[in-house]
């Protein structure tokens, strides 16, 4: 199993809830993950019905089995300063640069160095030993930026290598780089059963696989339940479905009883249904033919609270993703 | 049917309004943004008005469904509009960060001064589209179509950003970078401390340049150095062009659509973002509210729908007193509801234990109804939660369609529901 899952998605798919869900499950009997996020959304708290959280990492649940789950929220800002600290001792300095806009400059304009030092913190936990040598964690979950976006940030450490030719920037960028592309590595895609989504995950997965990047598994979230299991036949007797509806004590069968008004909403409805079952079924064969493993979640219809969290950890362990 | 209604809003004379310049689509991801700004647009032109949809989305499916293969950053002219010889027109374009980023340069630089700029490696990076440079070009293509004065109404959709407020405050970062003391300093720190009682900044400078070299490699810092250099002349301009992006958007004739779908996180997202333009003194025209479900049969409530589901899939036992027995065991129903004029189990063959077909069929489509009828609650609540929170923003509402969008006639379909405004059926 990986040591970081990056999980990314399309927007709206739900890939933050997946991460933690997935954080969850691989921290269950006695591990210890850490839950990343980069994109300064807080949405990592929100899910966990905590504080916003701040840039330290921060223990926010405790799984299944006594693991424990932690979470960090990076801000490029502080990550930079820290890293001035630590191999500079730039203390005073580090504040003087903030002053006059250099770290502003650095973590939102200059090219890349706010994803460097995301990528980097990540990758620094991920390679993080204890005193007697073990890993600090088990795994690192990170909330990654959406598919759109994923191999250009994952990738970027490539391109500051190439623009920064010497130098600790040059050196931290090509160590994180092996981390990534690495088997230690391996990132998911969130999507859901619709075009959209399913278009742009089997154009991230090109992506990624053509910039060298391990591609992990693909998590359809939200899939709904099947409802309707008996077919509606293409010449549906309507007086027998009143009369049916009518013997279940929804009103009267004749035309214009209470019953029979309801068989043409109903079938309406039904024949919404089957159109998206046939679209879902055909992103299905999509998403199939992309040769990686597949696996659904299904809607939790009331929102996500902890307790759906909960639930899609469960089930991710159960169908042998964590 | 709540007691705070929210306004409607009308999409038609908005558009039609010919003091409209500028609609700005905007919303969390995968609300339909994208999709919205189309429609909007083809409804604009078909109804007489010379349009231009600005998409920040590369999203192949919708450049095929206007009939245009792919989408550049030049605006291509959309064939085969309805609309009475209105003269109106639509054209389509994609934003191309590079490109757009290279045009200004090339537009405000000589040719010399241009090419070092555009071989320069720090450029090449940033330009291909690194955290908020999307934004700030997607505000520069704004403005450069609204400065060609060639279309009477520019519908825009924002970028898929972090947070739906990034590209509010692109312009101002940029602009505050370009020329920003850090860039002076990085130019000329000799400059900066030119004066005897800046001394010490002076001494601070080279520190921090030095420090700055080490840490990026020399030749990073030179390359960034020949950027800020090479672009001096165009600085001025960029802050300039930034600041008239940001008053055009307050100005009268630009109407901010949110969009979003009755969810939690989309209806959080356009709160949010309500506050944000009120706080910008950005003029918002209303919420457009995608995906919301309705119901032929929303008189029909969940709990009875379900009831009655439960009731026909029971085997039956034979010779019970067929429609009397199962009128008793539903739940009560209308008072008007007529008694049954015999029950189906009565007509089924005697020896059949199992519901009837007709039954089974029926069984299935209560449940799939109270599944709908629990979606239609669900979203009710969203909604109300934000109309609680913004009861003044108008909205209007667009009933889901199953699939997406694959040609004008869908855009089409779109834009009446749009303008319609109607409240799916049933949908409370």
């Amino acid at each position: 199993m990986s040591r970081l899952q990056v999980v990314s998605g399309k927007g709206g798919t739900g890939k933050t809830t997946v991460a933690a869900a997935l954080a969850l499950a691989l921290a269950a009997e006695g591990k210890r993950t850490l839950l990343v996020e980069v994109e300064g959304r807080q949405g990592i708290a929100q899910l966990f019905e905590a504080e916003a959280l701040p840039y330290e990492e921060r223990k926010i649940a405790v799984a299944p089995g006594g693991g424990e789950v932690f979470a960090l929220a990076i801000d490029a800002e502080l990550a930079l300063l820290d890293y001035l600290q630590m191999f500079y001792r730039l203390g005073s300095a580090g504040r003087a640069l903030k002053k006059l806009g250099a770290v502003d400059f650095a973590t939102t304009i200059a090219p890349g160095v706010r994803d460097v030092l995301l990528t980097g913190k990540a990758c620094e936990a991920v390679r993080r030993k204890d005193k007697k040598g073990r890993y600090v964690y088990d795994h690192v979950v990170m909330d990654a930026p959406p598919t759109g976006r994923i191999t250009r940030f994952l990738n970027v450490n490539d391109e500051v290598a190439g623009l920064a030719r010497i130098g600790p920037i040059h050196n931290q960028a090509q160590a994180v780089m092996r981390v990534l592309k690495s088997p230690e590595t391996a990132v998911h895609l969130v999507t859901l059963l619709e075009e959209m989504p399913v278009q742009e995950t089997v154009d991230g997965i090109a992506e990624l696989r053509e910039a060298g990047l391990p591609v992990g598994r693909v998590l359809v979230n939200m899939v709904r339940p099947s409802v309707l299991d008996v077919p509606v036949p293409t010449d549906v007797r309507r007086t027998e479905l009143a009369k049916a509806l009518s013997g279940a004590g929804l009103g009267g069968a004749r035309k214009g009883g209470l019953a029979e008004q309801l068989v043409d909403p109903l079938l309406a409805q039904a024949a919404e249904y089957e159109e998206r079952v046939a679209l879902e079924r055909g992103q299905r064969g999509l998403l199939a033919e992309l040769g990686l493993p597949v696996h659904e979640l299904e809607l939790l219809t009331e929102g996500i609270d902890l307790a759906g969290l909960f639930r899609l950890a469960a089930e991710l362990r159960k169908q042998g993703v964590a | 049917m709540t007691l705070d209604q929210a306004p409607s809003l009308d999409v038609d004379p908005l558009i039609d309004d010919p003091t409209t310049r500028i609609i700005v689509c905007c919303g969390a991801g995968g609300v339909g943004k994208t999709t919205t700004a189309a429609a909007l647009g083809l409804r604009a032109a078909e109804r007489g008005r010379k349009v231009v949809v600005l998409t920040i989305d590369p999203a192949r499916r919708l450049a095929q469904s206007m009939g245009i293969d792919s989408l550049d950053n030049t605006p291509r002219q959309v064939k085969d509009l309805d609309g009475d010889g209105g003269g109106g027109e639509l054209h389509a374009m994609m934003l191309d960060m590079k490109r757009t980023f290279d045009e200004i340069v090339e537009a405000h630089a000589d040719p010399e001064r241009a090419e070092a700029i555009l071989n320069n490696p720090f450029y090449q990076s940033l330009s291909a589209g690194f955290a908020g440079t999307q934004e700030y070009m997607a505000m520069e293509k704004l403005g450069q179509l609204r400065a060609r004065d060639e279309w009477d109404l520019i519908v825009v959709d924002t970028p898929p950003s972090r947070s739906a407020l990034d590209f509010l405050d692109a312009p101002k970062n940029l602009g505050s970078f370009l020329d920003g003391k850090f860039i002076r300093v990085l130019m000329a720190p000799a400059k900066v401390g030119g004066r005897a009682g800046m001394k010490f900044l002076n001494v601070g400078m080279s520190v921090m340049t030095g420090t700055l070299g080490k840490l990026l490699g020399g030749q990073f810092l030179k390359d960034v150095q020949t950027f800020v250099a090479a672009m001096d002349t165009m600085f001025g301009g960029f802050r300039t062009r930034a600041d008239a992006t940001y008053r055009l958007l307050q100005a009268p004739g630009t109407a901010f659509l949110v969009v979003a779908a009755p969810e939690r996180d989309a209806l959080r997202e356009a709160a949010y973002f309500v506050e944000r333009l009120a706080a910008e003194e950005m003029p918002l025209a209303g919420l457009v509210l995608n995906r919301v479900h309705g119901s032929g049969a929303a008189r029909l409530s969940a709990e009875r729908a379900l009831a009655a589901a439960e009731n026909l899939a029971e085997p039956r036992i034979v010779d019970q007193g067929a429609g009397k027995e199962e009128l008793r065991n539903s739940p009560d129903s209308t008072a008007s509801s007529p008694t049954p004029a015999g029950s189906p189990t009565s007509a089924d063959d005697p020896e059949a234990q199992q519901p009837s077909e007709a039954q089974q069929l029926a069984a299935g489509l209560l449940r799939l109804h109270a599944e709908r009828m629990q979606l239609l609650a669900r979203e009710q609540r969203t909604r109300d939660r934000f109309t609680a929170l913004h009861p003044e923003v108008p909205v209007t509402e667009v009933a889901a369609l199953p699939g997406d969008v694959h040609d004008l006639a869908g855009l089409r379909d779109i834009g009446d529901r749009l303008a319609s405004g109607d409240r799916p059926a049933g949908a409370a």
